[in-house]
């Protein structure tokens, strides 16, 4: 049952694509060899074009030089792992450890993916399953914010948050404005825009709605028969939400999460605008702060094997999910 | 008797429940979404008439300098009144479809033939180059942006070192140093009526036609595996040569796996904000700058918080009227299908 949800037939485009038949007998005809040669030779063009940037970054990562390079180098000469070491010690200029932007990243990742499936689940299951008097309506209301691109919230979410301070008055009274402020000017203690939970909180705006759209269109898909059967069998819609429904969407509730993931580990905007403190930085924002005119003083050994570091994570649950990622991608019909 | 209107009123209760029961379960979902989705949404809106700035940020809504500027903002994003170098909006705008366009209109045709020249039947190695093909699908966006990034380095890039090899080939023997992201003056001049591309756009699309196409040709590969084989060998019995086929049979019946996808992709593109952002910035002089990257310089670095506010707002009706779009035309291929 949960095998013929998770591979539709349709559209598995992964799957075909590492399994289809390339034996090519079921033509007569062979290849004629020139053809093949021809064909070879467009082939491997395609090939370099794709390895080009890969081979370079990866020759850069493993080079101990630490000036820029000079001529094209796309094989590695050394296998020196100085710069991984480098970045693994002393990521950036500013005060902060490698396992802190890690931390980071992983908090802000894991957490915003959680939080949004959760509290998504329930609200898709009663768009999926419940005809109710407000269904269109707060589908809409839910389908608004989906319209809207990523960075279309930043300024209220800033401003909103940015004034959410909590002081600390002196005589031990904490004032937490707006709705308390200290009578003569206090200590800042947390400012709400400038820490992880803030920026958490803006991409859980985003990524909310997304959640319930991705799993009610899965949900749909689920045949409503196991959970009749349920009904009659005297389960009330509590039991069969939790018993019958919550398990048979685990499979993509994970691929939700993993999906989700993906997009919070590159996020970039909502953290570059909020946050000020080096402890607080992510990984991608370390990223972008190695690149570029700003960046003179980084060397390119570095800058490599940070950007490897960064793409590993992603590289490997998509290679480990492919199958699932790419049902679950088709079956959501929104972007992932 | 009594047992008959106990078990009339557990029915009512019953019913009763049935009916608030969804509501229960989405409470949670709208309860969250209520404070930071929809009170943002509404508090940008009302944001958008002020001339909320950095000075304001102390007290906020409760400063007595804030001014109520009604549409001015609205007016000055639209007429380029905001006290911004380098921005007129229906350029950005224009450039933003033109990119999305014109990124879309590379890497579906490429998709395609790729996905075509590899179901070619007996070609060797094919899985050994199906492996490697999804390599930039695997890779994230900001990774592959910050990498191509360095390699347009106008010194140190690897693009101008391999055009350095390539024209020493040819006998010359000076180093490329093409200023790939920085040069403004454009290529060719006459290409779009509201200002030209810069150099730098051509650099964008040749990197993002390198993260592009193997998405398409997944895609396409998985609907050439649909098509079946009788097609091609009746069409080869009645004599069709195999560009016909390709183009009576292979595009036709792509036609439904690609026009989804080219439409996920055109609203990729269009609010493909990290790659722009890492890339170039929206430089030089803002001339690559997209919607979203103009949207976002607003309230990090301009702070201008009420037009980016306002700006938010038109962002958000460009993006309706794109989905409205783009609907239409799925819609339309759907019923072609069932046609």
């Amino acid at each position: 049952m949960i095998s013929t949800v998770q591979t539709p037939k349709k559209k598995n485009f992964i799957v075909r694509f590492f399994t289809m038949n390339t034996s090519g007998e079921s033509s007569g005809r062979e290849l004629p060899l020139w053809r093949q040669l021809v064909l070879q030779l467009l082939v491997l063009i395609i090939v370099a074009e794709v390895m080009f940037p890969i081979m370079y970054v990866i020759t850069l990562s493993f080079s101990s030089k630490s000036q820029r390079p000079s001529s094209l180098e796309l094989f590695p000469k050394e296998l020196s792992l100085v710069a991984y070491k480098q970045v693994l010690d002393r990521p950036t200029a500013n005060p902060v450890t490698f396992v802190e932007l890690l931390r980071n990243s992983f908090v802000l990742s894991v957490g915003v993916g959680l939080v949004a499936l959760f509290v998504a689940v329930s609200a898709a299951y009663a768009f999926s399953r419940f005809k109710f008097r407000l269904r269109q309506v707060l589908m809409i209301l839910v389908f608004i914010p989906l319209l809207m691109p990523a960075i279309g919230l930043a300024t209220p979410l800033f401003l909103l948050m940015n004034s959410l301070r909590v002081f600390d008055c002196g005589n031990g009274i904490i004032a937490v404005e707006p709705f308390l402020s200290c009578a003569s000017t206090g200590k800042l203690l947390f400012n709400l825009r400038d820490s992880l939970l803030g920026v958490g909180i803006a991409m859980i705006s985003g990524a909310l709605p997304f959640a319930v759209w991705n799993l009610k269109g899965y949900l749909d898909t689920i045949p409503e028969e196991l959970e009749e059967a349920a009904a009659i069998d005297g389960a009330n819609p509590n039991q069969v939400f939790f018993k019958i429904v919550l398990p048979l969407a685990a499979p993509q509730l994970a691929v939700t999460f993993f999906l989700g993931f993906i997009g919070h580990w590159q996020e970039f905007a909502m953290p570059w605008l909020f946050l000020t403190k080096p402890q607080s930085y992510t990984l991608a924002m370390t990223l972008y702060n190695m690149t570029g005119q700003y960046a003179n003083a980084i060397p390119w050994n570095r800058f490599a094997a940070m950007a490897i570091i960064v793409a590993a994570p992603v590289a490997v649950i998509y290679i480990a999910l492919q199958k699932q990622i790419v049902s679950g991608l088709t079956l959501g019909g929104v972007k992932g | 008797m009594a047992t008959a209107t106990a078990r009339l009123k557990m029915t009512k209760s019953v019913r009763l429940q049935r009916a608030i029961l969804p509501y229960i379960y989405l409470l949670p979902a709208f309860i969250v979404m209520s404070i930071i989705t929809f009170y943002p949404l509404i508090y940008q809106v009302i944001l958008s008439f002020t001339n909320f700035e950095t000075r304001h940020l102390l007290l906020g809504m409760a400063s007595p300098e804030l001014d109520n500027v009604g549409v001015r903002n609205y007016i000055d994003i639209i007429t380029g009144g905001l006290p911004v170098q380098n921005f007129e909006f229906f350029r950005v705008l224009v450039y933003n479809i033109w990119w999305a366009i014109s990124n879309v209109a590379v890497h579906v045709p490429a998709g395609v033939l790729i996905a075509v020249l590899l179901n070619v039947k007996g070609l060797w190695f094919k899985q050994i180059y199906r492996a490697i093909y999804i390599l930039p699908v695997v890779i994230p966006p900001i990774v592959v942006a910050t990498v191509w990034r360095n390699i347009f380095d106008e010194q140190y890039g690897a693009m101008n070192q391999f055009l350095t090899v390539v024209t020493g080939l040819f006998g010359s023997d000076e180093p490329v140093g093409i200023r790939w992201l920085f040069e403004y003056k454009p290529p060719i001049s006459w290409l779009l009526p509201t200002g030209a591309l810069p150099l730098a756009y051509y650099a964008m699309m040749i990197a993002n036609f390198w993260l592009g196409w193997p998405f398409m040709t997944l895609v396409a590969t998985g609907a050439l595996q649909s098509i079946p084989n009788d097609l091609y060998e009746a069409a080869s019995i009645d004599g069709a040569s195999s560009s016909q086929q390709f183009w009576g049979i292979t595009v036709p019946l792509l036609r439904p796996a690609m026009v989804p996808a080219a439409i996920y992709g055109f609203t990729l593109s269009f609010n493909l904000f990290n790659f722009v952002y890492f890339m170039t910035g929206g430089g030089p002089a803002r001339s690559t700058e997209i919607l979203v990257t103009f949207a976002f310089d607003l309230v990090r670095n301009l702070r201008l918080y009420g037009v980016a506010a306002a700006f938010a707002v038109i962002v958000f009706f460009v993006a309706l009227t794109v989905f409205l779009i783009t609907n239409r035309i799925t819609r339309a291929t759907e019923s072609y299908l069932e046609a």
